[in-house]
């Protein structure tokens, strides 16, 4: 074992992993952290918490993280390039390992553009894969990128995200194959509504053995309405959502339409588990957390293992 | 080239309505290629605040001179002979002419007339775009000619993003993906192979993160 992280002990049990995640409240609200917590405690592994997530200002994900750690519950702090240089991100990975959180998330975060402070500056100090690079250097060498060493090396299990459905196509392999290298021990995918895509990608990522270097774990997200299918086909960068899944959810009344993104959410799921080289599951419910459980049961992902 | 865009009207007269004389300086440069501050642009620039301060009843006075180059002290000088005449000098050159204005003029009001943009190239009639951000460093030679720098909105070394559609980037489908061109061409050469090799993190000190920058050149320098 590289770390303590409890989805690593997981993902070396053989079992396939499930993570969820808790977006921060836009203040210090933290009942509405520990509403979250309290939804997805006992049904999922580890819980992603997003980092100014669509750029806008949120709590902070090693502030909600400490705040879950402290409801006995597994953060993964996410962690994007957009906001912070180097060393405010060993600073802070420091930081929250000092706090009990040993799961982390290397990303390069969305563009201001998206947000609500698109008058902001782009950090961008490093990339994603450097960032990836770096928190290895961290754990494994046990120095800072600058070369100095640390006292008492924060141990992170690491992650980074795959988007198999961007462009161009023919990189997406290649460009696990990069993170991999840095290396990054497990991978959360983009929402994935394109099943035959994403299992012609993990044909890729299977033939050159790069799902026995990294865990793959498979994103999901579940569609609360035809309206936001429509959206995310549309509207969301790097989103692949074919046009039957919105007829399939345009088809149902309104008011079934919940129970429709949920049943294909969870077949989504039990096609996935027959995908060879998945490891696992992440489900964003964004604002659903109240679904998790029913997907997790329903999924046949319970009981989780106890680690 | 550098390139430039004039500043509204508005805030141009907002910062010589104190004066009544105003040398009007121009480059033959960059701003000129770019057409921001040209002497073609000095000509109109001149006219359009003659023309709104007239009908305010105020009779400005534009002393009009465009430099060969703006940012270099020995055509600088060319402007002492006509200093003592204006109240204030309005630059239409890049934010270097104009601080090698202010520099060698110290107690005359200097004001930027053009917002400068960046290091580009013409895309085409009318059209320029980014194409360097001085990083100090360059990468042109492993990314296949193409900076991701100065290109992906991202900056990343070791791209693409996940929003990467259609050849075009998540924050504009008027903007190219950088990544997306440098795979064109790393392809178009043959060296797909040198994609998987990961670009280590920048050392900035050769950039901004080292603080304002200097060349000394020993051979030249006297």
């Amino acid at each position: 074992m590289k770390t303590d992280s409890v989805l690593e002990k997981v993902l070396a049990s053989g079992n396939l992993a499930v993570t969820s995640e808790c977006g921060p409240p836009r203040g210090a609200a933290v009942d509405k952290v520990k509403k979250k917590a309290e939804l997805l405690k006992g049904w999922v592994d580890a819980v992603n918490v997003t980092d100014n997530q669509t750029a806008m200002v949120r709590m902070s994900s090693f502030a909600a993280g400490v705040l879950l750690r402290q409801m006995d519950l597994h953060p993964v702090l996410q962690m994007v390039t957009r906001d912070r240089n180097r060393l405010a991100m060993q600073a802070d990975i420091i930081g929250a390992y000092a706090h009990g959180i040993n799961t982390m998330l290397c990303l390069s975060g969305d563009h201001p553009h998206f947000g609500d402070h698109p008058m902001a500056a782009n950090v961008h100090d490093i990339d994603s894969i450097q960032f990836v690079q770096m928190v290895r250097q961290m754990r494994d060498e046990g120095t800072f990128q600058g070369g100095a060493e640390i006292d008492e090396p924060p141990k992170m299990f690491i992650g980074a995200a795959a988007n198999p459905f961007a462009d161009p196509f023919e990189l997406r392999v290649a460009r696990l194959a990069k993170k991999v290298a840095a290396g990054v021990d497990f991978i959360q995918t983009q929402c994935i509504y394109n099943v035959e895509k994403f299992e012609q990608w993990m044909e890729g990522v299977c033939e050159r053995g790069l799902h026995e270097k990294c865990a793959i774990l498979a994103g999901i997200t579940p569609m609360k309405s035809a309206g936001m299918a429509r959206y995310m086909k549309n509207k969301v960068p790097g989103m692949d959502v074919p046009q039957e899944l919105v007829d399939r959810m345009a088809a149902v009344p309104k008011e079934k339409q919940p129970d429709e993104g949920i049943q294909i959410c969870v077949e989504t799921i039990e096609r996935l588990k027959e995908v060879k080289g998945v490891a696992g599951f992440h489900i964003m419910a964004i604002e659903w957390e109240q679904k998790v459980p029913e997907i997790v049961e329903r999924a046949g992902l319970l009981p989780r293992p106890e680690v | 080239m550098i390139t430039a865009e004039r500043k509204p009207l508005e805030e141009i007269i907002g910062y010589v309505k104190p004066f009544d004389r105003i040398l009007l300086v121009g480059c033959n440069e960059c701003v000129t290629v770019c057409a921001a501050g040209g002497r073609k642009e000095v000509g109109i620039l001149s006219s359009a605040l003659q023309m709104a301060f007239l009908k305010q009843g105020k009779n400005l006075q534009v002393k009009e001179h465009t430099l060969e180059r703006q940012c270099d002290p020995e055509y600088v000088e060319e402007l002492s002979s006509m200093i003592d005449g204006a109240d204030a000098v309005l630059s239409m050159a890049c934010g270097c002419g104009v601080q090698e204005v202010a520099r060698r003029f110290r107690d005359k009001p200097v004001f930027p007339a053009v917002n400068t943009k960046f290091m580009g190239a013409s895309e085409r009639q009318g059209v320029w775009a980014e194409r360097c951000q001085g990083c100090g460093d360059c990468l042109l030679g492993i990314t296949g000619g193409i900076c991701p720098v100065a290109r992906c909105s991202k900056q990343l070394l070791n791209g693409p993003c996940g929003g990467s559609t259609g050849g075009k980037c998540e924050i504009d489908p008027e903007v190219d993906c950088a990544w997306q061109i440098i795979w064109d061409r790393l392809k178009a050469l043959g060296l797909q192979d040198r994609y998987e090799e990961i670009i280590p993190a920048k050392d900035w000190r050769t950039g901004r993160g080292g603080g304002p920058r200097k060349i000394i050149r020993e051979d030249l320098a006297e």
